[in-house]
């Protein structure tokens, strides 16, 4: 199966006010087609800058990091910016969704950026929204929406124009352990059906059960990869040896960045 | 087309917000109209009977600094002005303010003016005929004269003057009514000189023509194209005048500059507190968004689409705001009575309403310039 995204050797340099930190140190990585990765590791980790770098939000001082066989390295502002908008879906922690746009406009709003809004994507949007439980919902401005209904429009959002690469920042950072268990899971579940890569950084271990593959960051590098189904239900319970429980929840530590 | 999509649905879904901002628009806009409205009645009032002259030159004393109750000048200075070559007709204009008595005890001011029949000065008339003589009882009175005290042609006429320490009433028959001839904010009762010199108030009528002082000589050129040069061939040959423009008259009046320049300075703060106030509210606004505009740009929103987006929601905003205060002024001036010295014409309602329009996207660049700054980093908590 081809890898949609890989990492080489992919360094991320902080200029902080106490000196230089290699935030994110020669990570590199392959991901399949399909496959459903969950980033952990505590505050300062790497992972969120890991995260922006594949976002195409951070450029990386070192490295190269390919998507759908497209190397970012050599694109301009502006080929990312649409490279973002065409190949690569987003949920994020918080402020996920326009505040004035009922859930199905919210959807459909990646349809209108990529100038492919027309009848099919309409409805294209509509059945996700009812896959994912709001088909009752399709009016509703995101403040008449709870958490859990907001992040699964997200994901409608985040798949709706087939984008190679999903990425989620936290996404259950701000609901309940059940209602965070049914985002991951749907989440997953969407991921393998369509055939995308999804990466999910998380805090919360015990979402890494739907992982197909958990990679564990320590100090900008990678630590441990696991992707035994057994290892992995063993981590999220955090009955697996050497595995960390849930970490408590750190405000994230925002450095300077370097010229890049 | 998303831009406007963006910005429709965000005004749409908070339709209670941005309509009280257009509102505060339209006060604006209400201000800036009135002002300009004002500025155009009192100048007018103060300019029209000079503006409308039919002559293209007037003369004045010289060393009078163009005032035209200061200056005097005799019939012997109106032959000189004459027989200057290049001249077609002159005319002695005399001015003073006095009261029309009408419908009973009802009085109204008026500027008392004193002209040479059928020579310049003499305002033609829309209804009725000129004066005929030089000493009869006869007046035409302007449009808004004839509007306050309902006099029509034909009718009989009392002006009260001071005389002395004694009030006496002068009956003159109104013979023809001109458009509005305001001067000094004041309307029109137009009289034929000898007539002036015996009911102005503290007459001192000698009943000889080459004794008549006036104020101004109302000169009309062969060539009206020439006359700045001959400005200078009027001062040449007649010693003691000064010969200007229409335009130069009448910035001269006293007072007119000074008015003209005040409510200007009053029209230019309005604006100036316009664009800081459309500034204010679309920068709070766009701090606001702050975390929404970093996560569309995350999601791929390109930095045009959404300065556009901001610039049509301010655009969308200030033609409200401009449509709600300009149809509010327009109405609200029809029940304004006629004593109030307001005129809205095209050019001043275009120009405030385009000025408006124009510091609407003026007071939004920094919120869109803000807008254009935040990085789509934002929305994953980071920054740069």
């Amino acid at each position: 199966m081809a890898n949609s995204l890989e990492t080489k050797a992919v360094t991320k340099i902080y200029q902080t006010d106490t000196g230089v930190t290699r935030a994110v140190d020669s990570v590199t990585l392959a991901v399949q087609n399909g496959e459903f990765v969950a980033l952990v590791g505590p505050s300062g980790s790497g992972k969120t800058s890991l995260l922006a770098m594949l976002a195409t939000l951070l450029s990386p001082n070192e490295g190269e990091i390919i998507i759908a066989g497209q190397s970012l390295m050599e694109m301009s502002d502006r080929e990312r910016t649409r490279f973002r908008r065409e190949k690569i879906g987003f949920t994020f922690q918080a402020n996920n969704l326009v505040s004035y746009l009922t859930a199905m406009e919210n959807v459909e709003l990646m349809l209108r950026l990529n100038g492919k809004y027309d009848r099919a994507g309409r409805e294209r949007a509509r059945e996700l929204l009812a896959r994912l439980g709001l088909g009752d919902r399709l009016n509703n401005l995101p403040r008449q929406l709870s958490g859990g209904q907001q992040q699964r429009v997200a994901i409608a959002r985040a798949l709706i124009h087939n984008p190679a690469l999903v990425l989620a920042d936290e996404p259950t950072a701000s609901l309940d352990t059940e209602r965070a268990y049914q985002v991951v899971q749907t989440f997953a579940n969407l991921i393998h059906e369509q055939n995308r890569v999804g990466i999910m950084v998380t805090h919360d271990l015990r979402m890494t059960a739907f992982a197909d593959r958990v990679v564990q960051m320590m100090d900008g590098k990678i630590r441990r990869v696991i992707d035994n189904h057994e290892e992995i239900t063993g981590f999220s319970r955090g009955t697996l040896s050497s595995a960390p429980p849930s970490e408590p929840r750190a405000p994230r530590l925002v450095p300077r960045l370097a010229p890049s | 087309m998303l831009p406007i999509y963006l910005s429709f649905k965000e005004m749409w879904r908070n339709k209670g917000r941005f309509l009280l901002f257009s509102l505060v628009i339209a006060l604006i806009t209400v201000l800036v109209l009135f002002i300009a409205a004002l500025a155009d009645g009192l100048g007018n009032g103060n300019r029209e009977y000079i503006e409308k002259l039919n002559g293209d030159l007037i003369v004045y004393k010289s060393d009078v600094a163009l005032s035209i109750t200061a200056s005097q000048l005799g019939r012997e200075k109106l032959l000189e002005v004459s027989r200057v070559p290049g001249v077609t007709d002159a005319g002695q204009v005399s001015f003073s303010s006095t009261v029309v008595r009408y419908q009973g005890a009802k009085e109204l001011n008026v500027s008392l003016i004193g002209v040479g029949a059928g020579k310049p000065g003499e305002p033609p008339v829309v209804q009725g005929r000129g004066l005929q003589d030089r000493q009869a009882k006869e007046a035409i009175i302007d449009r808004n004269v004839a509007l306050t005290t309902g006099l029509r042609v034909g009718d009989n006429l009392t002006i009260k003057s001071i005389q002395g320490a004694k009030e006496k009433l002068y009956t003159l028959q109104v013979v023809g009514i001109s458009d509005g001839r305001q001067f000094f904010l004041q309307p029109s009762v137009i009289v034929p000189d000898l007539t002036f010199e015996q009911i102005k108030p503290g007459a001192v009528p000698t009943g000889n023509e080459s004794d008549l002082i006036s104020n101004i000589i109302v000169v009309r050129l062969q060539h009206p194209s020439q006359w700045k040069q001959m400005e200078s061939v009027l001062a040449s040959q007649v010693s003691g005048i000064q010969a200007v423009d229409k335009v130069t008259a009448y910035e001269n009046t006293p007072g007119y500059a000074a008015q003209q320049s005040t409510l200007s300075t009053q029209q230019f703060f309005s604006l100036l507190i316009g664009v800081l106030v459309i500034g204010g509210f679309f920068q709070i606004q766009m701090l606001q968004k702050v975390p929404q505009i970093g996560m569309l740009k995350a999601v791929g929103a390109s930095s045009p689409v959404i300065a556009l987006s901001a610039l049509a929601q301010i655009v969308m905003v200030t033609v409200i705001g401009v449509a709600i205060g300009t149809a509010a002024t327009l109405l609200m001036a029809l029940t304004f009575p006629a004593t109030i010295p307001i005129v809205f014409s095209p050019m001043a309602i275009v120009l405030g309403v385009v000025s408006i329009l124009l510091i609407g996207p003026l007071g939004g660049l920094v919120s869109i310039r803000y807008a254009l700054r935040v990085e789509p980093l934002t929305a994953l908590g980071l920054s740069s």
